[in-house]
This record gives C-alpha cells, structure tokens and sequence, in this order.
C-alpha cells in the first residue's frame, strides 16, 4: 500500500475516532440506542442478499471442497497475522500480561508452528489467544459505544466498534511491513478465514437471517449482547437478567 | 426509548425495595433465596439429562421430545413464557396465556433441540454459582473439539416455589432477551392477536 493512502486512511480514521467520541450515548448501556434504525434497516437488506447470493454459497463450497485440516491450517495462519494487532491494542491498554501472552503465542506460532499454520502455543502451552482490538481500545478508554451501526458488508457494529474496525486493519503489523502480492496474501487469508466462520456456524446465522421474524433486530441484539459481555471481562447484565420483578408489578 | 426505560428502571427499583421491606416484615428475617448449591444441583441434573440425551442416538423427533420434557422439568416455564411474550401478556387472558404457554414450550423445544445437535463430543462443566439479586447465577464452560471454550450461565430462582431455571446466557447472549425480540416481532407481525401468535407458534422452531 503507498504511504499516502496509509495517510490518507490514518487521517480519516482519526476523523472517525474524534466524530465518535462526540456522538451522544444514552446513560444506560444496557439500552439499545440506534437512531440510524431506518438506514441500518436498509443496509441489513443489503447484507443479506449479498449473504445468500456471495457468502454463504461460497462458504458451502469452501467448507465442501476442503478438508477440516486445512480449513484448520489457514483459520491458523489468520490467526497469527492477526496477533500482533492483538499486542498492541493489549499494550495500549496497559494489560501487560495480556500483551506478554499473546506476544509469546505469536513467536511460538510463527517458530515451533511453521509460520502459523499450526497451533502449538494453544494445544500444549496453554496460551490461548486472547483476542482483542482498538474498539476495546476506545473502550477502555472510556470512548462510549455509540450508537448502533450496521455496515455494508460487514455487518453489526457500533459507532465506536466500526472506528476500531478500520484501526485494526491499519494496527495490524502485517498491512506496514509487508507490500503488493505479500500484503494482498495476508488480507486474503482473512477473508478466507471469514467463509470458514459462516460455514462453520452456518445453521446458527442462516437460523438468525433467515428463520428469524425480525432478522435486524435479532442480530442487533445478539450483537450488543456480546460485545458488551466481552468488554466487561463476562460479565452478565445484572438488571435484564431479573425477570420476576418485572412480571409481578409491570 | 432512554427516557422511559430510565423510568421504568427507577419504578421497578422503588419496587423491589418495597417488597423487601414487606419481605422482612412477613418473614422476620431475609426471604428464602435458591442456594448455590440448590441451584447447582439443579443444573447437574439438567445437564445429566440433555446429555443422555444428546448420546441416546435416538431419532430428532424423539429427542426433541426429550428436550420438551427436560425444559417442563428444569425451567419455569410458564415465567419464561410470559417474560418472552412482554408486557402484552398482562392484559391477555389466562386462556390465552395458557394456550400461548403452551405452544411456546414446544416450539423452544423444537427451536434449541435442533441446536443441540453440535453439542455431540462435547463437554459440560459446572465451574461455579454466583448469588445474583434474588437469584443464582450458575457458570459453565462447553467444551468442543477445535473451538474455544464458550461460557454458558443458568440462571435459577426459587420463585416459582422451587428450583427452577429461567433463562440460559451463551457469552452474555440471553436467551430470554433474544426469544423477547423474537416473540415481540412476530406478535406485531400478527397486529398484537396472541391467538394467532399461538397459532402459528405451533408449527415454528
């Protein structure tokens, strides 16, 4: 990638970031806040067609034509690529263990594990990958979720998480260090790591798409629920889990 | 939406700080609450009994009405029921509730007893109880071959008359909150007619 589009991306991101951090938030999290409904509506019609005509018969063919080994061998490699953006975002957020982990797990991977293609730091060394990224980053922070966003192509998101998401792909070490074929290489591997997760878990999101009564709102708010669960270290949302107050004096 | 639910939220508040003080005033002393152990036995045997099932090699139409038992036995289901179909359900009548109970009880059956299906080779372990308000939050690891771990809370109350649980949280994604949405959009789909709800719930999942 030339340096002035990197600029050029970096700035835009920075834009994004300050844009985030001014949007208005409602006080309590555990609400959805989603004043974009009527866009986000069109853009989740969108998904979806793109989904049932593109994703998902390409992941049935991923999934059918290649074996569980080496769909395994490649979801490694996306891995690998993936966690140094991991140890970055851990130090900006002053986890040092999480960092020290997840950097040990990358040198062993790319060592002992052949460039990544396989998993010997998580099957006999107990480090597991800890995943992260710059909108945990904002999180911790304090930048506020904002509101609910579903992006073309990419699906569910927030404000705050969509600025992460294109962080992320600039943090990554791999999109600076490497350039032309190498980069694209890299940029390949996950996207090809994207049709393993949809055939994977291809009954539980075709159930979501397309049993749904309402698919926007259903993965609106599995979405929200698990981002928020993540970020608070597993913790379960206290006041929308009592349900007999409300069934006795609503 | 902020606003309303913030009142809401501070209502039910005032609430249930009133039912304790009545509470205390009954009882003398702080309500019966599930135990933790109570609560962990409870999900031991719900996890014995799916997993027998999950292992019984038996048609999907049989273990799907294995499933519905297993829900009729270990969850409130009548409190899931109304919890799902929202504030409609106070006004609906007790007919019509019972009926929607009902229907919702085999279509949950029909719905997750698909799902447990992946869970085959996998493995459930009890790894804690939390004391949560005036219920009990039961914590679990599922462990399947090549996945990472996934959290699974039970969440049991008492408040029924016995142990029972009332909603299953799978990394923080509720259940009840998803089946809420779910159920509200198929109730506005139908114009608010639970009859017809029950109707088509029948056949769903």
């Amino acid at each position: 990638m030339t340096s002035s589009l990197r600029r050029a991306v970096r700035a835009l991101s920075v834009a994004a970031l300050l844009s985030a951090a001014a949007c208005t938030v409602p006080d309590t999290p555990t609400d959805i806040f989603d004043p974009y409904e009527e866009q986000n509506r069109a853009t989740h019609e969108l998904n979806r067609a793109v989904d049932r005509a593109v994703v998902r018969p390409a992941a049935q063919v991923y999934g059918g034509v290649l074996p569980p080994f080496v769909r395994g061998l490649i979801s490694n490699v996306a891995d690998n690529i993936a966690l140094t953006g991991d140890v970055v975002n851990d130090l900006l957020q002053g986890r040092g263990e999480d960092a020290g982990h997840n950097f040990f797990r990358f040198a062993v991977n790319s060592t002992l594990g052949v460039g990544g293609l396989f998993d010997p730091a998580g099957s006999s060394m107990g480090l597991e990958r800890r995943e992260t990224g710059f909108g945990e980053t904002l999180f911790t922070w304090g930048v506020p979720e904002g509101a609910y966003y579903e992006i073309p192509l990419l699906g569910p998101s927030t404000e705050r998480e969509a600025v992460g998401r294109v962080a992320d792909f600039f943090t990554n070490a791999f999109s600076y260090a490497l350039d032309g074929p190498s980069a694209i290489a890299a940029a390949g591997v996950g996207i090809v790591d994207e049709l393993d997760t949809r055939y994977v878990l291809g009954d539980s999101i075709d159930s979501v798409l397309y049993d749904s009564a309402d698919s926007y709102a259903q993965s609106r708010t599995l979405y929200l629920q698990n981002l928020r669960f993540r970020y608070s270290g597993g913790q379960i949302d206290e006041q929308a889990s009592d349900i007999y107050d409300d069934l006795i004096f609503e | 939406m902020t606003i309303s639910s913030s009142n809401r939220l501070s209502r039910r508040a005032a609430l249930a700080g009133l039912t304790g003080v009545v509470g205390l005033a009954a009882f003398g002393g702080p309500a019966l609450a599930t135990t933790g152990a109570g609560a962990r036995r409870l999900i031991d045997g719900a996890v014995r009994d799916i997993n027998a099932v999950i292992n019984s090699g038996k048609s999907e139409a049989a273990m799907i009405a294995d499933f519905e038992r297993i829900f009729a036995r270990y969850a409130d289901v009548p409190t899931v029921a109304r919890s799902a179909l929202g504030p409609p359900a106070r006004s609906a009548s007790r007919s019509d509730l019972n009926a929607f109970t009902e229907a919702f009880q085999g279509y949950m059956a029909r719905k997750y007893g698909k799902r447990f299906r992946e869970f085959i080779g996998g493995q459930v372990e009890v790894t804690g109880t939390r004391p949560v308000r005036s219920f009990v939050e039961v914590q679990s690891v599922v462990r399947l071959r090549g996945q990472s771990p996934i959290r699974v809370s039970f969440m049991v109350s008492d408040r029924s008359g016995s142990d029972r649980f009332f909603d299953i949280v799978i990394e923080g994604i509720s259940l009840l909150q998803s089946e809420r949405t779910e159920i509200g959009a198929m109730l506005d789909r139908r114009r608010g007619d639970i009859g017809a709800l029950t109707t088509d719930l029948r056949r769903a999942g």
